[in-house]
């Protein structure tokens, strides 16, 4: 860093001399001192940026080394970490599917057992209150001790039939553990790539410094913010509760919309 | 017990909506069309299509007997705002009624729905009484 600083700082001070003695040498009419002056200070220039370049290249090199994806290491036949981040992130999406899928099988399933138990019961309950109010003869009890019969075994069955549903709608959520631990991961590595390519930007603008390369940053702003389409949409808001702009949920959007006349 | 008079009419209009009517769930997550397809099928609507973006849905929405839309934004393809926009731009479809249920929640987005002539915007994550609240609304709104 130090190394750096000084660098730069020899190439201003460079600088800075040789234009007084340029602008002196130049009005004093002494035109070939003048051109030796360009030319000294064009080398002290190349010198830095061709140690800046040389610098750059070095810390690509070991950024590409970082990711992994160098061709020539031992263990090239191994994926990239990138692909690999992919690939379970791809996982994480299949987990969640199947979990979710599952899950709604067993409600799929429980459904229609607990809502047909819960209407038999009523039926039952409401002949039975005919019963206590002695509303029926000799027959219909007969008929009505063997509905509550068969409704007392089949309660049983399909009570033990949700009961496993709701086990295994739990157990469906252990996706939730692994899931966990395979973002973790790929986080961490996108906090690495981040880092290694903060570096080659800062590296990079050590060159342009001497070069004397200057961006607009106005336009390539103006660049990225065209990129988003809002049409596209955004996808779900992270930060919601401490945004401005966005929703915080229901109420919000319907507070939103009865002021625009909804 | 004396109940708010809007709870009333809300009864009221539970049993006038035509539960037979045809509607078109449209979302890129096979599991989100499940879910909305579920509580649909729990508010007593079981004649439902499903589509996964604007682009499949057009053809579906242009056979016609489609009665309502309840459609994501952020798709593949053409999004939710996108089928939106066709759809009040077509001469056949524009009063099709359309229920937004997506996850975008900025509130500029929200308007621009409102301005492309949404009927009902639910974000995610949703609750059962949300999506049905929204639906009734959208029915008494157009009687």
């Amino acid at each position: 860093m130090e190394h750096k600083d000084c660098t730069q700082a020899d190439f201003e001070s460079t600088l800075k001399k040789h234009a007084h003695e340029l602008v002196e040498s130049l009005e004093r009419g002494q035109f070939g001192d003048a051109v030796q002056l360009i030319h000294e200070l064009n080398q002290t220039r190349d010198r830095g940026l061709y140690r800046e370049v040389g610098k750059l290249t070095r810390e690509l090199h070991s950024a590409i080394v970082n990711f992994h994806i160098d061709p020539s290491m031992p263990q090239a036949e191994e994926v990239s970490q990138i692909t690999d981040a992919t690939e379970r992130l791809a996982y994480v999406v299949k987990l969640t599917e199947a979990a979710a899928n599952r899950t709604m099988d067993l409600v799929e399933n429980s459904t229609p057992l607990v809502n047909g138990l819960g209407q038999e019961a009523k039926e039952l309950s409401a002949d039975w209150g005919r019963f206590m109010r002695r509303e029926i003869g000799a027959e219909e009890f007969r008929e009505l001790a063997r509905r509550i019969d068969s409704f007392l075994t089949r309660s049983e069955t399909q009570n033990n039939i949700v009961s496993a549903n709701l086990t295994d709608i739990l157990l469906a959520q252990d996706f939730q553990d692994l899931t966990g631990q395979v973002i973790k991961r790929v986080t961490q590595l996108v906090t690495d790539v981040e880092s290694n390519l903060l570096k080659l930007v800062l590296m990079a603008s050590q060159v342009d410094r001497f070069a004397g390369i200057e961006h607009d940053r106005d336009a390539l702003r103006a660049e990225n913010n065209s990129q988003k389409n809002q049409a596209k949409g955004e996808g779900p808001q992270i930060h919601a509760d401490t945004r401005n702009d966005v929703v915080s949920g229901q109420d919000d959007v319907d507070d939103l919309l009865s002021s625009l006349g909804f | 017990m004396t109940r708010p008079a809007h709870e009333r009419v809300k009864d009221c209009l539970e049993v006038e909506l035509d539960k037979n009517m045809k509607i078109l769930i449209v979302d890129d997550f096979s599991t989100m069309r499940r879910i909305i397809k579920n509580l649909l099928r729990d508010l007593g609507f079981t004649n439902t299509v499903e589509a996964d973006d604007g682009t499949t849905a057009l053809p579906i929405l242009n056979l016609g007997h489609i009665d309502f839309l309840v459609t994501d934004w952020n798709m593949p393809g053409m999004t939710g705002i996108e089928l939106l926009r066709h759809v009040r731009a077509d001469e056949k479809l524009k009063h099709l009624p359309v229920l937004m249920v997506t996850a975008e929640a900025k509130r500029e987005q929200i308007i621009e729905a409102a301005q492309a002539g949404v009927n009902g915007y639910v974000v995610k994550p949703f609750t059962a009484i949300a999506l049905k609240d929204k639906i009734e609304k959208i029915f008494e709104r157009i009687g």
